[in-house]
């Protein structure tokens, strides 16, 4: 069945069983979110002013900002977990606020904390959301070994999940998210201090699940994440929209490449660097024997610099192109260094505790 | 992978059917979970033990009491103390629940709000039910001799886990204000020993001086207490008006206690 079917037959049933005529058609857009405002501390901390989101039904929208920036409180307003104080946002054509109970029909949540019972096994966490989602009796416990068996949990299904990784933890978080199929996805930092191999693992599920229709909004400070997974990525700082765009519309607005020539000597990179100079967007760098020029198209402009260098005679020792990573559109939009090593770091201390409702 | 099904949003009658259904589904999980620690049932059920050896042969010598011997006057008073302290099972329940994030997705499912809070305190009943179990055979293996019948017997089991039903609301409110699951227990304390202690659990209201006896009298736990007396042990304890206050308090504390309790769990 098709997305908007589905959105239309939800849509037609209120949250009390009667018919509800809409005075809209159901919107194409999973999310809807308009100047969502969260005011935390009695006013002291704006975790979000102002904040527009839209995630068209049927793509993957990366929300990246570092820790702090209101990513975490737009996914619980949006899921219904928390209320804004001002702004308004609507899943699948219902509104968060006054139509909660229907918006909680449509959505999965994964967080970077995994929230399964540590005390359960697999099996009896999956059971209980399926029960809690009112699947009808009888499908709860297929739906459950289906999903243990498509996250590679099924061998360790019936141990407590006290005993998994942290990888499995994650694993088993997205699947209890997954158990009423919902058609959205909000996926808060789902891979936040997974290893590297687990993390190509969650890519790969959740590319998949994308795949198979599944519209996904994820908040990740990894831009290598949100380049890999996302069609269009908004950046967040301090609770405001900051930057909006395809990963690489970003990169071209904001990122350079970088086109980089070992010379001989320190002498012949000065003199290069004059000889290149009309190349270059912006001033050329000399170190030592390195110059480096900020240009826009790098193959092209490395094809004429190389020419220029053989029509002097001047020998290379090196060329390289870097082009622009989302690192850099990052840096160059909030100023800040991504959090990625700082991230590594707390990860290896350990699970985190849930921190109160200010972070990120 | 089967097909996606739609179930249409509840009707009003659907929703009360999936509020029960919800809260028996979060009472299983928390059955569980007790099941899985055995520990944790194995050491808090110690604790009452100690407190029926620790009155019957060290301190219950020197406590006089009027019409039965002091072991058939202290059982009624340790079951009732033993639900109490039970209760702070449900502020650390909720407190951990809460500060795991997994309250949090239970709030993005479309499970019925009460359910949460409902299913704590219903497993806490059915622990307060293996309690008195467990105490019932301890204490008659130190010579607790009940008087009455099987059915005053139950009628005063069914006022202590009536009465232990209301105070859990208030501990699920103090679970829920608490910073995490260690303070919520320290926050249970300074409540509980003045209400279990300052009452005729353990000794007679004559004993005590005058100022206090107002008190420990007419506060709730003395007065479950003393209904459950009345029909555990009879006789100079027979007070059919300990009964109708121990059902009054109970009632009034769950009308004020609950309301706050899921206040609270709709903010936290």
């Amino acid at each position: 069945m098709s997305l908007s079917r589905f959105s239309q037959l939800l849509a037609l049933y209120g949250p009390f069983g009667r018919v509800v005529i809409l005075t809209e058609m159901p919107s194409s857009l999973a999310v809807d979110a308009r100047g969502l405002t969260k005011v935390f501390s009695k006013g002291a901390v704006r975790a979000l002013d102002g904040f527009d989101i839209e995630v068209p039904i049927g793509q993957v929208v990366g929300l990246l900002g570092p820790n702090g920036s209101g990513k975490t409180t737009a996914v619980r307003i949006l899921s219904t977990i928390l209320q804004p104080d001002a702004g308004s946002a609507a899943i699948m054509g219902f509104d968060v606020q006054k139509q909660a109970s229907s918006v909680r029909r449509v959505i999965g949540l994964a967080g970077q904390y995994a929230t399964v019972d540590e005390n359960l096994t697999g099996t009896e966490n999956l059971d209980m959301v399926g029960h809690l989602c009112h699947l009808a009796r009888g499908t709860v416990k297929p739906r459950a070994l289906e999903l243990l068996e498509q996250f590679g949990l099924s061998d360790a299904a019936d141990r407590p999940v006290s005993t998994y990784s942290g990888g499995m933890r994650r694993r088993l978080d997205l699947a209890a998210a997954l158990v009423a199929r919902p058609p959205l996805l909000f996926l808060d930092e789902p891979t936040t201090g997974l290893d590297p191999q687990s993390r190509l693992g969650l890519w790969d599920v959740i590319e998949a699940l994308v795949k198979g229709g599944t519209t996904v909004l994820l908040t990740t400070q990894y831009l290598e994440e949100a380049d890999r997974l996302a069609n269009r990525v908004v950046v967040i700082d301090s609770g405001k929209v900051i930057a909006n765009g395809t990963p690489a519309e970003l990169k071209r607005d904001l990122g350079a490449t970088v086109l980089e020539l070992t010379l001989a000597d320190d002498a012949s990179a000065t003199t290069a660097s004059e000889m290149l100079k009309d190349l270059s967007t912006k001033v050329t760098h000399v170190d030592g024997n390195l110059l480096e020029l900020t240009v826009e198209k790098g193959p092209a402009v490395a094809a004429e610099a190389l020419r220029r260098l053989d029509a002097a005679d001047m020998p290379l020792l090196g060329l390289s192109l870097h082009e622009p990573s989302l690192d850099d559109v990052f840096l160059a939009l909030t100023g800040q260094k991504t959090e990625v090593d700082t991230e590594a770091l707390t990860a290896s201390t350990g699970r985190k505790g849930r921190k109160a409702k200010e972070t990120s | 992978m089967t097909e996606l099904t739609i179930t249409p949003a509840p009707s009003l009658a659907g929703s009360s059917r999936h509020a029960l259904s919800d809260t028996w589904t979060v009472t299983k999980r928390n059955l569980i979970r007790t099941r899985r620690v055995p520990e944790a049932i194995f050491f808090s059920s110690l604790q009452p033990i100690m407190f029926v050896l620790l009155f019957r042969y060290v301190f219950g010598g020197a406590i006089p009491v009027a019409g039965t011997t002091y072991v058939n006057y202290l059982m009624p008073g340790i079951f009732v103390q033993t639900m109490c302290f039970g209760a702070i099972q449900t502020s650390i329940g909720l407190a951990e629940d809460l500060h795991s994030g997994l309250l949090e997705r239970f709030r993005a499912l479309p499970m019925s709000r009460s359910a949460v809070l409902g299913g704590r305190t219903t497993a806490d009943v059915f622990r307060n039910v293996f309690v008195i179990l467990l105490m019932t055979i301890v204490g008659i293996l130190v010579g607790f001799r009940p008087e009455g019948t099987i059915f005053t017997y139950l009628a005063a089991c069914g006022i202590m886990l009536l009465f232990s039903y209301s105070l859990m609301w208030g501990f699920a409110y103090i679970g829920l204000a608490a910073p995490n699951a260690e303070v919520a227990q320290l926050m249970s304390f300074p409540l509980l020993f003045p209400l279990t202690f300052a009452s005729t659990a353990f000794v007679p209201l004559s004993s005590m001086p005058g100022w206090l006896q107002g008190f420990a009298a007419n506060q709730p736990v003395s007065v479950v207490v003393d209904a459950v007396r009345s029909l555990m042990i009879g006789g100079t304890y027979y007070s059919p008006s300990s009964i109708w206050k121990a059902i009054a308090w109970s009632v009034g504390l769950f009308l004020v206690l609950a309301p706050l309790a899921v206040r609270k769990y709709r903010k936290a």
